[in-house]
């Protein structure tokens, strides 16, 4: 199969959801001229043209309110965040906007909106341009989160989330535009809420998404020569979430490791983990693991960032401490 | 030119928008109905003469005083009082209330209780017409408290930018909340704001419904030609307080008396008299009908069901995953 990275995945998968309909269109901060600051919008204007794709100003909330405008309209926007920190900026339109509507006006309306907004550490950006905040979202009900890993998932997921009738949150990771992967020529989609198996494995459950699936799947190569072999599964999406595949691998494996790049306390890990003990608690053979970020706001100095951030280490560490 | 029939409409409107107002006002005090709410009375010539200037399909959307739009716009008053006592036959099935009036078939989108929180997504309905490149509008109402919100400006720079057709009519009640305009903006006469973003602003007196059927007429036909946004200060007064809640203190009876006697709804009653439209026995035909239509609303409310408990997970999604709580 052909292999192609990460960021062209994202285009084809713009590109195919424009052809087909009409009423899908790009806006946001550079992503026309420019190409887009990660180069995931690259061409598109070329073959769509400036009413399709669509520079904005730089004004979050004004993007994300009058995408949803639109798509009380009948349109389907794919507004572009340039971070995710950004969408602090844009958080009423976010969540008292987007993600209400539809339940406060008693269903009379559908907002089929796909926000894409890359998050991540790992490249000396600081507090304010990386952290990987997906839990606040999660936490919100009436927007899907959907945050893939690989160029093949995030092709699928993202034809997916632009076909959905509800809001979606898509969340890329800066570090993982250029990675390399399989994808299939033509279309594919991934259903939301259907978790993928990274790895096999018997003696341990790692949960990790995002980037955070490939400092998994490293610590577990590391893991399986010191013998203990991890299976590592990638719910693709947060909201909607894949229980059973976590409940059916832990009840086999009987421990579990949860990973994330956000902040640890009242993160999404915190939840997976809670609920995994309220379904398992008698096949359990340890308590399950948090591995997260530092609780503190990134700092810039790269040996203080990498402290910050979770990473192989970590996942090998927290590992051992419940299989040895 | 605006015909004799199409004033008397704006008649019946304006005062079926203040006698319902009074029960709901009523059944607060009776507590059928809670949380906040937000009386338009006193101001009802805005809503009535700006949307009557429209077409069916053009979008219009308003904040959480959106009790006169939502009615203006044709909303069914059952609909309406149902949604207030927080009955399944309310127009949101009884999960907005007073502050999250909907009414999507009349194209009214609400209702936000964020001040300023409507003006960007006024803007993309417009896109959405600007995009599809039919001659429909969208018109936006907010209060004088919304124009100093960041998202507003961010809004009107969109329309403006893009030459969205969007109509903003900023109701100018003078306060935000209990905080006089003076106190809140350093441009009080906010149609100059306009001029900020390149647009034409307008101001009209929001006490006559007839002035503000006329300016919008025209505004509304060079929006639709494509001239771009504009923006309409309508200067009015709210009789009530910001909320249910609010005795209003901060206002000089006085300026309020002064007010009163500029009341829309007589107004009108003088100038359909004096033009021989109507007479008397006409205007008591029509007391008597909005009477009617109060005292069915109400009748509804109140002999309506409340929304089954398993509505509780209704529409937090239009399509329900198996992982959603209760899907």
């Amino acid at each position: 199969m052909r292999e192609i990275r990460y960021y062209e995945a994202l285009i084809e998968a713009m590109a195919e959801e424009m052809r087909l309909d009409e009423n899908v269109f790009l806006m946001g901060e550079d992503i026309g001229l420019f190409g887009g600051t990660f180069r995931a919008t690259e061409g598109l204007m070329a073959e769509f043209g400036g009413r399709r794709v669509r520079d904005t100003p730089i004004a979050e909330a004004g993007i994300v309110g009058l995408a949803l405008g639109a798509a009380l309209a009948g349109l389907r926007p794919v507004p572009e965040l340039m971070t995710m920190n950004f969408a602090m900026v844009a958080m009423d339109q976010i969540i008292n906007h987007v993600a209400k509507m539809t339940y406060m006006f008693g269903g009379q309306c559908k907002i089929p909106i796909t926000i894409r907004a890359p998050g991540g550490g790992g490249t000396q950006k600081a507090a304010q341009h990386s952290h990987s905040i997906e839990s606040w979202f999660v936490n919100a009900p009436g927007i899907r989160v959907v945050i893939p890993s690989t160029p093949y998932d995030a092709k699928g997921l993202l034809k997916s989330s632009i076909r959905s009738d509800d809001p979606v949150l898509f969340i890329e990771h800066e570090m993982l535009y250029s990675i390399q992967g399989p994808v299939p020529e033509g279309e594919y989609l991934i259903p939301l809420g259907e978790a993928d198996v990274k790895r096999r494995g018997s003696d341990l459950t790692i949960v990790a998404w995002s980037k955070m699936v490939h400092e998994a799947l490293r610590a577990a190569e590391r893991l399986a020569e010191e013998g203990i072999e991890a299976e590592v599964i990638d719910p693709r999406s947060l909201d909607p979430f894949d229980w059973d595949a976590v409940y059916t691998s832990v009840a086999r494996t009987r421990r579990c490791v949860v990973v994330e790049e956000g902040w640890r306390t009242v993160g999404v890990g915190a939840e997976i983990a809670a609920r995994v003990q309220e379904h398992l608690f008698h096949e359990l053979d340890a308590p399950v693991q948090r591995v997260a970020a530092a609780d503190v706001p990134l700092p810039y100095a790269r040996n203080l960032e990498q402290a910050a951030l979770p990473g192989a280490d970590d996942i090998v560490r927290a590992a051992l401490k419940i299989t040895t | 030119m605006i015909t004799p029939t199409a004033k008397i409409a704006m008649y019946r409107q304006m005062l079926l928008i203040r006698r319902l107002e009074e029960r709901v006002a009523e059944m607060y005090g009776e507590q059928q109905i809670g949380g906040f709410t937000h009386l338009y009375i006193g101001q009802e010539a805005v809503a009535v003469g700006a949307i009557s200037a429209l077409n069916h399909d053009d979008y219009v959307i308003g904040t959480y005083r959106d009790h006169g739009h939502f009615l203006a716009r044709g909303g069914d008053p059952n609909k309406f009082m149902a949604e207030l006592f927080g009955r399944d036959t309310g127009s949101c099935r009884g999960k907005g209330g007073s502050m999250h009036l909907a009414d999507v078939e009349h194209y009214f989108y609400g209702g936000t209780g964020i001040v300023g929180g409507s003006m960007p997504i006024a803007s993309g309905l417009a896109l959405a017409c600007s995009y599809r490149g039919d001659d429909r509008i969208v018109m936006s109402f907010f209060g004088d408290g919304a124009t100093n919100q960041g998202v507003w400006h961010e809004a009107l720079n969109f329309a403006k930018l893009w030459n969205l057709p969007v109509i903003f009519v900023c109701e100018n009640n003078f306060y935000g909340i209990g905080t006089g305009v003076r106190l809140s903006s350093a441009l009080t006469e906010v149609h100059k704001k306009a001029s900020g973003y390149g647009m034409p602003g307008y101001e009209v007196n929001g006490m006559d419904v007839l002035e503000v059927r006329r300016q919008c007429d025209e505004v509304v036909k060079m929006v639709r030609a494509g001239s771009g946004p504009a923006l309409i200060e309508a200067r009015c007064y709210r009789y009530q307080g910001h909320s249910m809640t609010d005795p209003g203190r901060y206002r000089a009876r006085a300026e309020e008396e002064l007010w009163r006697k500029r009341d829309p709804i007589p107004r009108l009653a003088k100038t359909l008299v004096a033009e021989r439209v109507v007479d008397e026995e006409r205007l008591r035909a029509l007391e008597q009908e909005v009477e009617r239509i109060c005292d069915e609303a109400v009748e509804f409310a109140a002999s309506s069901p409340e929304p089954p408990l398993s509505a509780l997970y209704d529409h937090v999604f239009s399509e329900r995953h198996p992982s959603d709580p209760h899907a």
